[in-house]
């Protein structure tokens, strides 16, 4: 008996029986509290409420979304938001994070101290202190519509916003994403032919990028998420170039490559590898942050779900569960993403 | 190369290779000192010789600079929020209680060093409860009273007290020979590093009075805590675990023949090894949660940026956002960084005793 005890086998499985119950107590005891507390309170449960009418307005929505549509139809909305405020920073904050991280380490004194000090302000101060700052700091001082700046009389800059023209109704936001997306597609195409052209003649192509935006939680929110994320990615390019060994830049330098080709296909394709993963967290870190354009009333899909949806249904549980599921899917897809984008950069490389 | 020009004297000579060695470093160099000047002299004028410093109105800000006079006149507020003001003493003196410990603590030759830490880190916060809440003799001061920097130090050492033992069980827990104790860790682990915090505060405020039985309520400020410490815990397990796999398994196995069973081992052996290795990790951890409690602000309650961002809508103050926010953000900058600082420092002392 006493052996029976002591084996470790035995033993391993009473205390992960014991960890079971004791969680599973746990959570019947939260469930049977929370289910007397909804009788109690007559609140419904179930999922019916998304095809109820929401009632709720929502100024910036690139889906044509109304208030008498469904509080589906409201969450889609601001999932599109979550996602367009999103992948705008993403692109902004690599753009700044790889300038100033490439600043960072050269050897000019002046240039990169002023990157260090642009990463180690950044990086120091609480994110929704820079929304609050853009949104209440920046564009409330921006000048009223009637004195905005503008430029060649069709872009206008002003505390609405940066407006730029778009046919009379609301479809033009349609058109405006479609834009955009067609924009990117073409941006990758260009990018994939000029590699290809390369590869086979030997010639390079220039390949451009460009992009617009709109309305001022969506500034504010862009702007914030953007510069501060490009803090952190700097410091994960630094580390990633910094991994680079000098040997490879003299013997790229023997060759006699000039500096800015060293750079471009030397050191960074093998700091890619390096770089990956962690800018992979930043990207979603940024994702999960962009929750903080409820802060400001940014339409994404915390401020219109958890925050106007919920007062407006009452039902707690099922709208915490579908937005927290939201960010968990959101989160798993980009990690999927990138695992298979890194594998296939590892096979290019090695 | 060209004829090597006649040796400058020291510092002309290393501002010369630094700075403006070639062309293209001389107008890089020029670029950065022209941006540099563009932004602080303005800035510099704004902050200090335009600034106005005395007064007690807004109709004391003559000058085109910024008016601390603001600042000047809310300065409890920004401390205390509307902790009532005869009972201020109390934050004083916990405040004053736990810099001396801390001061006294970190002083490696106090004598019986680690007893006295375990005793402060097991006395000092209940103390400091009943210090800033009170009963028992002292005038009760209910949580939506409290506000300021003193709410944001309170959200952030309550919250970690709790993240950090809590996190270094979770870490231990995803390294377990048993499945099923991994597997409960590394989903508690992975939901909570997936959510936003913004969203975990949210249901913290609205779940935790749902699911305790019915006449039990939950303090606001204490779901605030639960909901930041869950959050910061999987973060710090993940920190924790950096740690452990940094530990040879040697260590374990050497242990395990002396015949110690696995609290000992964990306790004696592992922990006060990978605990070494991880401090960096975790003080930077511990920094994000500092930084995210300015998030109570989602459910109305006012830490430091809360209460600079509620003293914008006083009639009083109109137009005072850049004063509020310049304030407040120093503060937070000034304590992420020195907190950085150190966790850089702790950082290089390892590598020196690794001997590395």
């Amino acid at each position: 008996m006493k052996a029976f005890l002591r084996d470790r086998k035995v033993r391993d499985i009473f205390w992960q029986v014991m960890a079971t119950i004791a969680l599973i107590a746990v959570v019947v005891f939260f469930v049977k509290n929370a289910s007397d507390n909804m009788v109690k309170a007559g609140i419904a449960s179930g999922f019916n409420f998304l095809w109820r009418d929401s009632g709720i307005e929502v100024p910036f929505n690139l889906t044509g979304y109304k208030p008498s549509d469904t509080i589906w139809a409201l969450l889609w909305t601001g999932i599109v938001n979550t996602i367009l405020v999103s992948v705008a920073s993403i692109f902004l904050a690599t753009v700044i994070g790889f300038t100033v991280g490439m600043m960072r380490l050269s050897h000019n004194w002046l240039l990169s101290t002023l990157a260090a000090v642009y990463i180690e302000f950044v990086r120091n101060i609480p994110l929704l202190f820079f929304v609050l700052f853009w949104y209440f700091g920046v564009l409330a001082a921006l000048p009223t519509p009637k004195e905005s700046f503008d430029f060649l009389g069709v872009v206008f800059l002003n505390r609405r916003g940066l407006s730029i023209p778009t046919p009379n109704d609301v479809s033009g936001f349609h058109l405006a994403l479609l834009a955009i997306l067609v924009l990117v597609a073409v941006q990758i195409g260009l990018a994939r032919w000029a590699r290809a052209r390369q590869a086979r003649t030997g010639q390079d192509f220039p390949v451009w990028i460009v992009g617009f935006v709109l309305v001022p939680e969506f500034v504010a929110l862009f702007m914030a998420l953007s510069t501060y994320t490009a803090g952190f990615i700097a410091e994960v390019v630094r580390g990633g170039i910094q991994s680079v060994r000098q040997g490879q830049i003299d013997a790229a330098r023997a060759l006699g490559l000039t500096q800015g080709r060293i750079v471009r296909l030397v050191v960074i394709p093998q700091a890619m590898p390096v770089i990956i993963p962690p800018i992979t967290s930043q990207y979603l870190n940024l994702i999960k942050n962009s929750s903080f354009g409820a802060a400001i009333a940014y339409p994404e899909i915390v401020a219109v779900f958890m925050g106007s949806a919920l007062v407006a249904t009452g039902q707690a549980i099922e709208i915490i569960a579908i937005t927290l599921g939201i960010y968990l899917t959101i989160g798993l897809a980009v990690s999927v993403f990138m695992n298979w984008y890194n594998a296939r950069h590892k096979l290019v490389t090695r | 190369m060209k004829t090597a020009a006649p040796p400058l004297p020291g510092w002309l000579a290393v501002l010369r290779q630094r700075l403006f060695a070639t062309w293209l470093d001389t107008v890089v160099s020029l670029l950065c000192l022209y941006v540099v000047w563009r932004i602080s002299v303005p800035l510099v004028q704004w902050l200090l010789i335009e600034a106005n410093w005395n007064g007690a109105s807004r109709e004391d800000c003559t000058s085109s600079g910024a008016c601390w006079v603001f600042i000047r006149a809310r300065f409890a507020q920004f401390m205390y929020g509307q902790y009532p003001v005869p009972e201020r003493w109390r934050v004083d003196l916990l405040g004053l209680l736990v810099l001396f410990a801390g001061l006294a603590l970190s002083w490696r030759r106090l004598p019986r060093r680690k007893a006295l830490a375990i005793a402060a880190v097991l006395v000092l916060p209940v103390f400091g409860i009943w210090l800033l809440y009170g009963g028992f003799g002292l005038k009760i001061v209910e949580t939506r009273e409290w506000g300021g920097l003193m709410l944001t130090l309170f959200l952030a050492i309550y919250a970690g007290l709790i993240a950090v033992p809590l996190g270094i069980l979770l870490a231990l827990g995803r390294r377990s020979r048993l499945p099923l104790i991994r597997f409960a860790s590394v989903v508690f682990i992975e939901f909570w590093r997936g959510v936003p915090i913004i969203t975990v505060i949210f249901l913290a405020s609205l779940l935790l009075p749902l699911i305790m039985p019915t006449g039990f309520n939950v303090d606001r400020l204490a779901r605030a805590v639960i909901g930041l410490a869950f959050v910061i815990a999987a973060y710090m397990a993940e920190a924790v675990r950096g740690g452990l796999q940094a530990l040879p398994e040697g260590q374990t196995e050497a242990a395990q023949a002396l015949g110690l069973g696995y609290w000992r081992i964990t306790r004696m052996i592992v922990l006060p090894q990978a605990l070494r290795i991880s401090l960096p990790a975790m003080t930077n951890e511990f920094i994000s949660l500092f930084k995210s409690t300015t998030l109570v602000l989602i459910v109305s309650i006012f830490d430091l940026l809360g209460i600079a961002q509620a003293a914008l809508a006083d009639p009083a103050w109109v137009g005072m956002n850049m004063e509020a926010y310049v304030f407040a953000g120093a503060i937070y900058w000034f304590a992420c960084f020195g907190l950085s600082l150190w966790s850089r420092s702790q950082e290089k002392r390892l590598q020196v005793a690794h001997g590395r």
